[in-house]
């Protein structure tokens, strides 16, 4: 089987789901990486150190920044002119639009978020969520060719052979399409530190990050000014636990709502759905959307001064106590047994 | 400005949701306009009030999908459209596209297609760049804020690594996440005004469209696995020992 695997980079650092989507076409056939952007070597050694037989390489100064139409058009114009079977792509904002268009032009469809893909016969069946991950559903596509995009952390990540690149498949230039209907006028990048959607370890906060009572807010600011403040200070506890662990900070969207946190953050229904190995919930009582948004998760911890609250329904470990005193106890913890 | 919301509607978020002989069963849940598609409204609402013009909500689905519409007008929107069509009830996110397009066409002198992020069912967030694509018009996608001047929009698109800001001609496609802002709540007058609405239905022949065969189809729907649901509580004397007990269990269950 022939594959092409999108390796979705922002400023040539690339999304690391790109390397499971390859490490899932090498399962199946051969698999031909395709890297779009403007001086973008080092996602192509990289891209074959990760095993990509070829690379089809789309260098061009329009490319620059990602801008749905001209990415689109030139993954339609390769996969028009060299008939993948498949076209794998890692799940992320991008990925979802230029995938979408490309079906589009392609007279094909979309499946998104798999979480499993298997071979029977001439079919490919995909497993994914639906309902916010309150069921699952197997569903294949009839048009070519098909294009999935893997949810990340749910396909292994093969191992990087540094080093390798020159030894491995070859290079081949590729035009690309440069009918952009938008231009980009600038970015705000924001201090992300790990990211949600990659990160092995999360621990999150949620509303009850505020109250803590033997905090004394700066004199001047009013009730609410006074409520995010204490939250912030929340959250740099929960924060250093998740710099301890070398995991991300999420939260409930109570917290996001309440301005705690900004959106970036937001674990579940209307956030981010994660897979990480370890998720801490601090403060989060486990609203049923929260809830869905944690459950590829491998282990919940949580900590909360409810007992009854949802979150310990599907927690492993939990500690009903003040996370005020019980978060940073925990930090002090494992720096200890971690040696940092 | 002629601005039209796309929205669906869903079961209720709350909803326990389940798979029953191979369907989807929501209980009595209520039936809700989709919660990313209050944003969308939200969006459009905000630029009917920045630069004049109207809100049309169109929603594809059966008579009962009314309901959501209603929400739509209740919330401040001008006018409804509800395309509905026994050929339409098995279709996917092209299909849903390509009937979106024509309906869009038939409106006519839109300007702005404002969508939600993506819908609480399905969740593949596809149908808003697919409809751009098909009216071929720009996708100005995720936008946390949109700004129109002189016959562009801009947007601020939140994105992984923070806000990229894109700019394009109009008429454009605009999907839309939470950072547009918390969506209005319906008015009195506007609840009134929305019980009294009647809306058009437009059939597969008002707009012009044939039934797009669905390219994916469902072969099996499955219950999650469920959860063990032993949790352990840790105690101990002082927060440092439940606290040490508790990073020694972590530890040994090799998750780190």
């Amino acid at each position: 089987m022939k594959i092409f695997v999108y390796i979705d980079h922002f400023k040539g650092e690339a999304q690391p789901a790109s390397w499971e989507a390859l490490g899932l076409a090498k399962s199946f056939g051969t698999a031909t990486a395709l890297v779009f952007g403007s001086n973008v070597d080092e996602v192509v050694k990289v891209a074959l150190e990760y095993g990509a037989d070829e690379v089809l390489l789309a260098d061009d100064s329009a490319l620059l920044d990602y801008r749905a139409e001209t990415y689109a058009s030139t993954l339609s114009a390769l996969a028009s002119s060299l008939s993948p079977d498949l076209i794998l792509l890692p799940t992320t904002t991008r990925t979802r639009e230029l995938a979408a268009m490309s079906a589009v032009d392609l007279n094909s469809n979309v499946i998104t978020d798999a979480t499993a893909v298997e071979l029977r016969g001439e079919n490919i069946i995909v497993t994914r969520p639906i309902y916010e991950a309150k069921l699952f559903e197997k569903v294949t596509a009839s048009g070519k060719p098909q294009l999935i995009t893997l949810r990340g952390r749910a396909f292994p990540k093969p191992e990087q052979q540094e080093g390798t690149a020159s030894a491995a498949g070859t290079i081949t230039k590729v035009d690309a399409k440069t009918d952009a209907l938008s231009t980009v006028e600038g970015y705000s990048v924001a201090e992300v530190g790990v990211s949600l959607n990659d990160a092995g370890i999360i621990v999150s906060g949620g509303r009850g990050v505020s109250n803590n009572p033997s905090l004394q807010p700066p004199a001047g600011l009013d009730d609410k000014q006074a409520e995010i403040w204490k939250a912030q200070q929340g959250f740099k506890l929960v924060g250093e636990l998740a710099s301890v662990l070398g995991g991300a900070v999420g939260a409930s969207r109570a917290a996001v709502d309440a301005g705690y946190i900004p959106y970036s953050n937001q674990v579940g229904q209307t956030g981010k759905v994660v897979a990480p190995d370890l998720y801490i919930a601090c403060g989060i009582s486990g609203a049923i959307q929260h809830l869905a948004g944690i459950r590829s998760a491998k282990m919940v911890v949580a900590i909360n001064k409810d007992a009854d609250a949802p979150i310990f329904k599907v927690a492993r470990y939990g500690v009903v106590g003040d996370l005020f005193v019980i978060v940073p106890a925990l930090t002090e913890a494992f720096k200890k047994k971690l040696g940092k | 400005m002629k601005i039209i919301a796309c929205i669906k509607q869903v079961p209720d978020s709350e909803a326990k949701v389940k798979a029953e002989g191979g369907q989807v069963s929501w209980g009595d849940a209520p039936l809700v306009i989709n919660p990313f598609d209050e944003y969308a409204v939200e969006g459009a609402l905000q630029q009917k009030e920045a630069t004049g013009g109207t809100v049309t909500a169109l929603c594809i689905g059966p008579e009962s999908a009314k309901e959501a519409l209603k929400h739509a007008l209740a919330m401040g929107a001008d006018d409804a459209i509800l395309v509905s069509d026994p050929a339409l009830s098995n279709i996917d996110t092209v299909g849903a596209a390509r009937i979106l397009a024509a309906a869009i066409q038939k409106v006519g002198d839109v300007e702005m297609v404002v969508f939600g992020r993506q819908t609480l069912d399905n969740g593949s967030g596809l149908t808003p760049a697919q409809t751009a694509r098909v009216l071929g018009w720009p996708m100005l996608g995720l936008a946390g804020q949109i700004k129109v001047e002189a016959g562009s929009a801009q947007v601020e698109r939140v994105i992984e690594e923070g806000r990229q800001i894109v700019k394009a001609k109009l008429p454009a496609v605009v999907s839309v996440v939470q950072s547009i802002g918390e969506p209005r709540y319906p008015s009195f007058m506007g609840i009134r005004k929305a019980s009294k609405a009647e809306i058009p239905v437009w059939s597969l022949s008002n707009i012009g469209a044939s039934a797009p065969a669905p390219l994916v189809t469902r072969t099996e729907l499955m219950n999650p696995p469920s959860r063990e649901s032993s949790v352990e509580i840790i105690t101990g004397e002082s927060p440092a020992e439940i606290a040490e007990k508790l990073a020694d269990k972590i530890l040994a269950e090799k998750v780190l």
